[in-house]
């Protein structure tokens, strides 16, 4: 019974809700006629005009692209830097205050000086951009997760003779990994932030892109459009993440629960 | 076989060190089952991980066939007291026996056959696929001997192993060990702070001291095998030795008794 109610609350918040809203926001739209606040239908007419599929190459994929290049790279780099310096105390000690450093920098300041180093429009610069930024959460986190591994685990591993490389595999990484994929998570939303940021200020596609034309030429159907779409990647690379989160570390939703941790 | 010289282990430097070992010298001959015991905080862990490789002692040296022992050495093998923290929660069972063998010189087939013996010897066949932590903690403690054994070593080291297992399991799992050490041909140095422990596993008992902890007595353990839990603990022989075993012991321990009571019959604070 308890259950059915729950299910039921469940459906309201996920579904029913958000519907009332858009239909909410439709009925005042439609009413008040302003071309800054089209309705919700117009919107979802211009949202499948481009996205479904005409602009999706030409717009979405580079976008897509850049985020997964970025990415990738942030969490390669995040945590082949990281392990060492978890592993290494004095490395720490001389990285630490630098890592610190640039990752208390706000985006927005390194925008110019990436725009007129990586010369403007390329992907370089969008790509190396969203590579920065979405650096520190993995860095941090892979940091953190491999100094808090329990030294019993890294014992066990020499006294059964695993060299440093092995130890590294078949320990530090999964033992650190929860932690790391944690810092991915932070990372990924990070990567759609720097992925709208780059392009809106300089580039020639992208869904930022799409935002910069829209405002200048006044053209409000294709800037929601955008807007959602943003949104709609967000949301939809986030539950991905999680889908893929689930598999990955089942042992430790398992583990965690029968040691109280 | 394994011979540790004058060893000594001091933790930190100036006046907060901590003389975890100040000379400890015993050897283990092929095949024996030597049992090593001595009150909590005397340094038993401390001594395994010196003759484990894993740590360097301050004085002295380990022997391990004529070869000073620098770093883990592959004929030893250790089960630790904390299965929990020693087992790896993220593998399997079989990846957890497996673990030590990858970098081994074996075929598939003969990694397979190794942990497929020994964890049927140790009687987990059935759980091969299930991760550590959903078994027990005795059945844990089995996985972390099915490792050791999977990964033949000719030495093996054993820390208070059972400390954390109810009685019943503790048993069963003592006469398990008497029985793969049999199978295997093995040789044991096993470390508890369990008297009867002690005496019902080994041929002979290295009894420590306090710390600063040295060997007090090496005493033989002549009683005949195989062993029963009851009967062996029936004989008059195991009795006298148990308590020749508590009484030295009970010797150390008098004089911290009496600097325990020392803040409580004084002044309340
Ligand atoms: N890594 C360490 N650093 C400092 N002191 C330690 C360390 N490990 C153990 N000790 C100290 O050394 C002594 C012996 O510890 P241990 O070998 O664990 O004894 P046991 O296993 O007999 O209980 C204890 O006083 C303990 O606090
Ligand atoms: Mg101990």
């Amino acid at each position: 019974m308890s259950r059915r109610v729950d299910q039921a609350v469940k459906l309201a918040a996920e579904i029913a809700v958000p519907i009332a809203i858009v239909a909410a926001w439709q009925l005042w739209a439609v009413n008040r006629d302003d071309p800054k606040f089209p309705p919700p239908s117009t919107i979802l007419a211009k949202f499948q005009d481009m996205w479904l599929f005409s602009e999706f190459g030409t717009h979405v994929v580079p976008s897509l692209e850049r985020i997964a290049i970025g990415f990738g790279i942030a969490v390669l780099a995040g945590i082949v830097i990281g392990i060492p310096l978890g592993l290494s105390r004095p490395a720490r000690l001389w990285t630490m205050p630098h890592i610190e450093y640039w990752r208390a920098m706000p985006p927005p300041a390194l925008l110019p000086i990436s725009i007129i180093l990586l010369h403007s429009i390329g992907n370089l610069q969008k790509v190396s951009f969203i590579a920065f930024f979405c650096l520190f959460p993995v860095l941090l986190n892979t940091i953190d997760g491999v100094r808090g591994i329990d030294p019993t685990f890294l014992e066990t591993a020499r006294s059964y003779g695993l060299g440093r490389l092995e130890r590294i595999r078949r320990v530090v990484l999964p033992a650190a990994f929860p932690q790391i994929v944690a810092g991915m998570r932070n990372s990924l939303s990070l990567a759609v932030i720097m992925m709208v940021l780059s392009e809106y200020f300089s580039s020639t596609s992208g869904v930022g892109y799409v935002l910069l034309i829209s405002k200048n030429t006044f053209d409000f159907g294709p800037m929601w459009a955008a807007i959602l779409l943003i949104g709609v990647l967000g949301y939809l690379l986030n539950a991905l993440f999680s889908i893929v989160e689930r598999e990955l570390l089942a042992w430790h939703r398992g583990w965690r629960a029968v040691s109280g941790g | 076989m394994l011979e540790t010289k004058g060893i000594a282990k001091i933790y930190g430097t100036g006046p907060k060190a901590t003389h975890a070992l100040e000379d400890v010298s015993f050897t283990v001959t092929d095949g024996e089952f030597v049992c090593v015991v001595g009150p909590s905080g005397c340094g038993k862990t401390t001594l395994l991980k010196c003759i484990a490789g894993l740590m360097r002692p301050t004085r002295g040296e380990v022997l391990l066939r004529g070869k000073r022992v620098v770093e883990p050495p592959e004929e030893l093998a250790l089960v630790f007291q904390d299965y929990s923290r020693s087992l790896m929660p993220w593998s399997t069972v079989r990846n957890n026996v497996l673990l030590p063998l990858r970098h081994k010189r074996l075929s598939t087939a003969e990694r397979k056959a190794l942990v497929a013996e020994s964890l049927g010897s140790v009687g987990l066949t059935r759980f091969i696929d299930h991760y550590p932590w959903q078994l027990s903690g005795g059945m844990q403690q089995r996985v972390a001997i099915a490792r050791a054994l999977a990964y033949q070593p000719a030495i093996l080291l054993m820390d208070e192993p059972f400390a954390s297992v109810d009685a019943q399991t503790r048993g069963d799992l003592e006469d398990l060990v008497l029985r793969v050490r049999e199978q295997y041909g093995i040789t044991i140095l096993f470390v508890t702070h369990d008297i009867d422990e002690s005496v019902y596993l080994a041929d002979r008992v290295v009894v420590l001291t306090h710390s600063p902890t040295t060997v007090k007595e090496i005493v033989g353990v002549s009683l005949p095998r195989p062993r029963d839990q009851i009967a062996t603990k029936e004989l008059a022989d195991f009795i006298n030795l148990r308590g020749h075993v508590y009484r030295l012991i009970r010797r150390e321990l008098t004089p911290v008794t009496s600097v325990d009571a020392v803040p409580n019959s004084g002044t309340p604070v």
